[in-house]
């Protein structure tokens, strides 16, 4: 029997799949036909059709197991015990999932269940000797590492905006399939979800950011960040200066200490471009820097630089971006 | 209340001397370490619970045994002490064996509440925290923006982020939260710490110690390992714009254009 090759299908708060395992979904296949493993997709959750449905655009074959209590319970120490006791009873060789907060407290419980290594945050999946080799970028992007596995078993989790998802020729089917094994973690309540105004999708999904930093100078700087993040249909983000100093949240906030992003565009406005926040934006397609001061450190890593103040540069853009889109 | 903190060592992210060594692992002796920035936050959050509900604070790091310096710098901002797993055997670790480790140290200590940050600096993984949770069977809450315990009830509040806003987790402690930036920025170590940090108990363990033997973890037992490295393509020229803002902005789009992103 040949190996398989499991990904695993993560939710949207909606219930549907969410961006990344479409991604991940699409990169799995790709090393699964060089590598002549069956391709298994695997949706656990309290209603897991529509996520299954959707897995099996891009795979053959989902299987889709109902865990009722993920419905009020925190979801990655359930999901992962599940899918350690299903990978226990089935058998796959390598497991992939996508390298968000989920897919890490993901990877992290069936790790340590399973025994199997990781290779987290691949920036590219390749296939050589029999085994998955994993491009990773380290040191805060500094260093690219090729890895791989000792054994013939492992997990990679990959990064957002890796792959271009892409449907299947041919849709595959969903199995409903009984859960293995116990619940034997301890289960942790979710007693209440506060809705946060203003929450957007996640940054590191998105193709534009528009990022605002010290030189923003105050929460009401941001609505201008925010305007032209909406006229190129981007996200806004931030620096840790803007986050510490409370002008935005910190699920904004990319670098060092927040997300690593990699989208087509990077508009920063007001950003130094210090080495903590490079390592969270540097590998961005293009970077364009409005800054007042030609020397600042983004100067030396942006594409394109336009010195000038930021509020009179950022309207103009404005005007200019909605003429465009009429 | 009892707090452990997860405490790694990085090597300084504002260094540019990074690098790995010809057995590709990482070349410690080429930059200076540093506490892991995240985990500053998850030990501010530390002491802020004890500051309010009284206790103490008990780092935990697994590491080579120079990281006693490391230590005592995030000693200097206010734990009680801190605990260093070290042994030659445990060069090469990879995830699976840090995980091991940190369960095994954990089980010899007395606590309410293990606290990780979110991620480091240098791996980058942050998959160590959910891994020791599950291999002690502690309650797991990730991504905390607020930590609120309860030690009459003997239970913990989290506020956890999430896509659209916070899950509201509780749980029985002892358990483990991994924290974020959100609860609030580290404090600077005061001279009367520093001072302090100089006479404060660091324990140093071996795997030994742990009931570890030498090739259930470290070099002997990883399950991953790099085969090659490469430096990333540099970028290309910067292009410098100045001048009116309007003619600025038409420039910018232009080559916005140009590049097919609008």
């Amino acid at each position: 029997m040949r190996g398989a090759l499991w990904v695993h299908g993560e939710l949207t708060p909606e219930g549907g799949l969410a961006k990344i395992s479409t991604e991940v979904a699409t990169a799995a296949r790709t090393v699964a036909a060089e590598a002549g493993l069956d391709l298994v997709g695997v949706v656990i959750a309290a209603d897991p059709a529509a996520a299954a449905a959707e897995l099996a655009t891009y795979l053959p074959r989902v299987l889709a197991v109902t865990e009722p209590a993920t419905a009020d319970h925190a979801a990655g120490m359930i999901v992962g015990q599940r899918l350690a006791a299903l990978i226990e009873r089935d058998g796959p060789a390598f497991l992939f999932t996508g390298a968000g907060p989920e897919g890490r407290d993901l990877a992290g419980v069936v790790s340590a269940l399973t025994g199997w290594g990781v290779l987290w945050n691949a920036v590219a999946v390749g296939w050589t000797d029999g085994r998955p080799t994993v491009r990773m970028s380290v040191f805060g992007g500094k260093l690219l590492t090729d890895s791989t596995f000792t054994g013939e078993r492992g997990i990679v989790t990959i990064r957002p905006n890796v792959v271009s998802a892409e449907a299947a020729a041919t849709p595959g089917t969903v199995e409903p399939t009984d859960a293995a094994g116990e619940l034997s973690q301890p289960v942790v309540r979710i007693v209440e979800r506060l809705e946060e105004a203003g929450a957007a999708a996640p940054i590191e999904e998105a193709k534009i950011i528009v990022a605002g930093g010290r030189g923003v100078g105050g929460a009401e700087g941001f609505t201008l960040v925010q305007e032209l993040a909406d006229a190129l249909g981007g996200a806004v983000g931030a620096t840790r200066a803007a986050v510490d100093s409370g002008w935005i949240g910190y699920s904004q906030q990319i670098g060092q200490t927040g997300k690593i992003v990699k989208p087509q565009l990077y508009l920063a406005l007001g950003v130094s471009g210090a080495i903590q926040h490079k390592v969270g934006m540097q590998t961005a397609g293009t970077i364009v820097a409005v800054n007042r001061d030609p020397d600042a450190p983004i100067a030396e890593f942006a594409d394109l630089i336009i010195v000038g103040d930021l509020f009179e540069v950022g309207r103009a853009l404005l005007v200019e971006l909605r003429a465009r889109s009429g | 209340m009892r707090i452990v903190v997860l405490v790694k060592p990085v090597p300084d992210p504002a260094s540019a001397g990074e690098r790995l060594g010809p057995d590709m692992r990482l070349d410690r002796a080429a930059t200076p370490a540093v506490v892991n920035a995240n985990d500053e936050y998850a030990l501010e959050a530390a002491l802020k619970l004890v500051e309010q509900h009284g206790g103490e604070v008990t780092l935990l790091s697994m590491a080579p045994s120079t990281a006693t310096d490391t230590m005592r710098k995030a000693l200097a901002m206010g734990a009680t002490r801190g605990v260093l797993v070290t042994d030659p055997a445990l060069e090469g670790s990879d995830l699976v064996s840090t995980v091991t480790v940190l369960a095994a140290a954990l089980k010899s200590l007395e606590y309410d509440l293990v606290l990780a940050g979110a991620d480091t600096s240098d791996g980058g993984g942050g998959l160590v925290a959910p891994g020791v949770a599950a291999r002690l069977g502690l309650p797991y809450l990730s991504y905390a923006a607020r930590i609120a315990p309860d030690p009459d009830a003997g239970t913990v509040r989290v506020h956890r982020i999430a896509p659209t806003g916070f899950e509201v987790l509780e749980a029985p402690m002892p358990s483990l939260v991994v924290c974020t930036q959100a609860l609030g920025e580290p404090r600077y170590p005061s001279l009367k710490g520093i001072m302090a940090a100089r006479s404060k108990e660091v324990t140093t363990r071996s795997i030994a110690d742990l009931g570890l033997a030498d090739d259930a973890v470290g070099g002997a037992a990883v399950t991953t390992r790099v085969t090659g490295t490469e430096k990333p393509p540099a970028r290309g020229a910067t292009k410098v714009v100045r001048g009116a803002p309007d003619e600025a902005a038409r420039e910018v789009v232009a080559f916005l254009a140009e590049r097919r992103i609008i």
